[in-house]
């Protein structure tokens, strides 16, 4: 493989290796070798068979006893970098200053899926990491007994070493290596992972990775990476989605300073992979980018030309007056309930669509050569990214080898792999010379795959006693037919579903060109803010304490549902009910002006509840006082400083994105740009406190990407009503005449 | 024609068009890529850099309005990371993916050498042009207290 220049990998033949990896049914290996992924039994919890990988290497002793740890999964600032190979030190009884971690290419036969998303790196691999580590730590023991001649059961470890107590002997890690890498290797009942209650890593705040680099300036990033000779380039897309580039002043731009190349793309069709356009390639960025100034390009817009967010607006409008195309979820009689409740209520919410604006913009480094890619991707999904430019390029999987570099920001965005196809696509036309790609923001607003806006009419009922006895929700999504786009779908088991007793959710897609795709807590972003928006609005007319309604609405603990649609009552009720009592909830006078608002939901596997206390004045400023955050999601909290940086920054990316953000579409195109027109949230504007508390159930851990997000919509909202009696029914809030005080 | 000046204490000539901003000119003319591309418009601040002291938005600076001025980036800011701020900044641990840090450092490295002890609404006026994705502001503006600690 290429190195990059300002990276020189050490000399690997000076180190003795010790390669550790499980096998099907749990054994483990040694060995260097690579072989195709095996199917695991289900785990406990019923979620499909994980793959898990055959032999490989996740972790090498050198003699000198640094431990180089492989961090699998790529890093997009959640943390996992870190977090991953933290479990694989816990096992090994590792001293945290001797781990090096070294991020890992591409290898998925090697090291079992390696993507980010749906905050679905930890729990996939908390049971498959101890278990690497803990036979590690094993092979270790073994080899100091041996060595000994004693029995393992007198060795303990400690801090990268094999201690025999009764003699005080001990050895490094790096003494032992050769030797246990010679050893068979146990299987999972043999070497045990740790009892948690032994923990010195887990749970505790290890220096994060890459951190000293990041604060100075270190070329970390991918936009960074760079080699010898290398292009840069630039991809102009038509600005009607699908639209395609049909011819352009070529010569003219390949005659401008810097200009080495400037080529049609004809694309494959599929707006995921590679779009028409102009590809132009320069010496430097800022020379490719310039030309574009000069280019002129005609283009055949194709259909979407006639889409427009208003258009959009109007049909949802004609639709609601209209039975709903097709049924999702029917419990009961829901017509014949809301005939008969004491009070109902019948609301419309809507909501944008959204960009992702991850603050490094898209860009690939790739290079061809001899029917052979090679890429430096900042993906989140590098395995499909490999299949997509091998299918884009008519190559072998296998002739496509991907790095994974450290990423500005992901939320979802780089789920995609455009950029990554692009730059492939680009590369190929130039055998033999790296290319950058790299979009401008302009390009990267105007070309997402933006959260789904969406329309909901929602219609609910309470009994005398104030219990929701009926709850009818037309949602008018996108999709064609009954067939949802991307990120846009609402499903049976989504809450309040299973916890009222005539229930029915019925929607009618309207057709969209617009690409859409998962945005942090896909659904769950929108979803949890019109169901408890609606929820406090029954609440109200119910006469009932916001909170109280929900513990009511949640009843007992106890599971409810099963599989996929699986709840658990009693972990939310849980979160409900200590952020109720840290937040102060019925116990405090608030001054006029000022209200507090709730909203809680299950995503990803976790559990969150939050209350915000909000102030509105007569002018519609909002200031957001405090927000509480309750999670649970899981036993452990591996790395509780980058779980509070999560649980922090979730709930203020919540607040921009029910403040400001929206994006917009007129003639098939996007109207936003840049920051200025698809606003953040500020420092000055966020809250002053964020207060975050963590239940440990009994529950394998789970990931906190996405989960704490949902909730923070609707708590707002909901407190802005406290607050000045406004229902906020429509966002971004700015729409409403809302802004930040 | 060339512009000379004077970058992170040492003086170099950049043979460049004029309005080539200096934020390529760092990143691709002199491979010093710690100054970071997010908007190319002085919307967000990750491309913050010294002019004499002075915070600027590297991405709509033309080299040709640095000519003959002193230019410090992250890289210069610290021989090794020492700068309290960088040693705050790993203290309290502020960063999620990081990209907009040297940014906001830098910008921070401005206010402090102007006003060594902030208040809090010091703080959020300096910092009000840099934006973090990932809103890490609450440590950004705590570690900003602890660096002005470090430097007492």
């Amino acid at each position: 493989m290429r190195r990059p220049v300002e990276n020189q990998g050490p000399g690997l033949e000076r180190r003795f290796f010790l390669r550790v990896s499980l096998v099907a049914g749990g054994a483990m290996l040694l060995g260097g070798g690579t072989s195709a992924v095996a199917q695991a039994p289900a785990q406990a919890g019923g979620r499909r068979p994980q793959a898990v990988p055959k032999p490989s290497a996740f972790v090498q002793i050198d003699a000198n006893g640094t431990v180089t740890l492989m961090a699998k999964n790529p890093e997009m600032g959640q943390g996992i970098k870190t977090a991953l190979p933290m479990i694989l030190a816990e096992e090994l009884d590792l001293d945290w200053k001797m781990v090096k971690v070294v991020q890992a290419d591409l290898d998925e036969a090697k090291y079992g899926s390696q993507s980010a998303g749906g905050s679905r790196s930890t729990p996939n691999n908390w049971d498959l990491l101890r278990r690497v580590g803990a036979s590690a730590r094993w092979m270790l023991v073994q080899a100091a007994a041996q060595s000994w001649g004693v029995a393992e059961g007198e060795c303990s470890t400690e801090l990268g070493r094999v201690m025999h107590p009764a003699s005080g002997r001990s050895f490094g890690y790096g003494e032992l290596a050769a030797k246990a890498a010679a050893l068979p290797v146990p299987d999972g009942a043999v070497a045990k992972p740790k009892d948690a209650k032994d923990y010195k890593i887990i749970g505790k705040s290890m220096p994060t990775v890459d951190l000293p680099a990041m604060v100075s300036g270190k070329p970390i990033y991918s936009i960074d990476f760079k080699l010898p000779g290398m292009l840069y380039a630039v991809f102009e897309k038509c600005p009607v989605f699908g639209g395609k580039a049909v011819r352009a002043n070529l010569e003219e731009i390949q005659a401008m300073p810097g200009i080495r190349h400037a080529f049609l793309v004809e694309g494959n069709g599929d707006l995921t992979s590679l779009v028409s356009g102009v590809a132009i390639v320069a010496t430097k960025w800022w020379y490719a980018n310039q030309a574009r100034k000069s280019l002129k390009v005609e283009w055949e817009e194709g259909p979407t030309v006639a889409h427009s967010s208003a258009g959009y607006a109007a049909k949802a409008e004609e639709l609601f007056g209209q039975k709903p195309a097709f049924t999702i979820r029917k419990d009961g009689d829901v017509e014949a309930a809301l005939a008969g409740a004491a009070k109902t209520v019948d609301a419309k919410y809507t909501f944008p669509f959204i960009s992702h604006a991850q603050l490094e913009p898209g860009n690939c480094t790739a290079q061809y050569q001899d029917g052979k890619l090679e890429i430096w991707a900042p993906s989140q999904t590098p395995g499909r990214g490999q299949q997509m430019a091998a299918q884009a390029l008519g190559l072998k999987n296998t002739d496509v080898t991907v790095h994974q570099l450290r990423t500005g920001g992901g939320f979802g965005r780089r789920l995609a792999n455009d950029y990554l196809v692009e730059a492939s696509w680009i590369a190929k036309q130039i055998p033999g010379v790296p290319v950058k790609l790299l979009c401008s923001r302009e390009d990267d607003m105007r070309h997402d795959f933006y959260r789904p806006g969406g329309y909901q009419h929602l219609r609910g009922g309470v009994d005398a006693s104030g219990r929701i006895v009926g709850w009818h929700d037309h949602f008018v999504s996108f999709g064609v037919g009954e067939k949802f786009v991307s990120s846009s779908n609402i499903s049976p088991a989504d809450f309040p579903a299973q916890f009222v007793p005539n229930f029915a959710v019925e929607a009618t897609l309207i057709p969209t060109g617009v690409p859409t795709g998962p945005l942090r807590a896909p659904r769950s972003n929108s979803l949890a803010w019109v169901i408890h928006s609606f929820l406090d609005e029954l609440a109200y007319a119910a006469g009932k304490d916001p909170v109280q309604f929900r513990l009511d609405l949640l009843g007992e603990p106890r599971v409810v549902g099963k599989g996929m649609e699986a709840y658990d009552a009693g972990r939310m009720r849980a979160c409900l009910e200590l952020v109720a009592e840290k937040s102060g909830w019925g116990k405090r006078k608030l001054p006029k002006g000022t209200g507090l608002g709730v909203g809680f939901h299950y995503s990803h596997s976790g559990y969150f509840a939050e209350v915000a206390e909000v102030s509105v004045d007569a002018n519609s400023r909002v200031k957001v006082n405090k927000v509480w955050a309750v999670g649970d999601v899981g036993s452990h909290i591996i790395h509780p400083s980058s779980a509070l940086n999560q649980v922090q920054g979730a709930v203020i990316d919540g607040l921009s994105e029910l403040m400001a953000q929206e994006i917009t579409i007129e003639k098939g195109r996007t109207v936003q740009s840049n920051y200025h027109q698809h606003q953040m949230v500020r420092m000055k504007q966020a809250p002053p406190e964020i207060e975050v508390h963590f239940i440990r159930s009994n529950h394998p851990p789970t990931g906190l990407g996405e989960p704490p997000l949902p909730p923070l919509l609707p708590a707002v909202a909901n407190a802005i009503f406290a607050a000045c009696g406004k229902r906020v029914r429509t966002l971004p809030l700015a729409k409403e005449g809302f802004r930040w005080a | 024609m060339p512009y000379k000046f004077q970058l992170n204490g040492k003086q170099v000539t950049l043979d460049v068009p004029a309005e080539m901003p200096l934020l390529w000119a760092l990143r691709d003319e002199l491979n010093l890529c710690g100054t970071k591309f997010g908007c190319g418009a002085g919307l967000c601040g990750a491309c913050t850099v010294h002019q004499d002291g002075v915070p600027i938005r590297a991405c709509v600076t033309p080299v040709s309005m640095v000519a003959g001025k002193r230019v410090t980036t992250i890289e210069g800011l610290s021989a090794d990371g020492a700068h309290a701020l960088q040693r705050a900044w790993v203290e309290m641990d502020v960063p999620q993916c990081g990209y907009c840090q040297a940014g906001q450092i830098m910008t921070a490295a401005a206010l402090l050498a102007k006003k060594p002890k902030p208040t809090d609404a010091d703080i959020d006026e300096a910092m009000n042009g840099n934006l973090c994705r990932c809103a890490t502001y609450l440590r950004i503006r705590k570690a900003i207290h602890r660096a002005a600690e470090l430097t007492k």
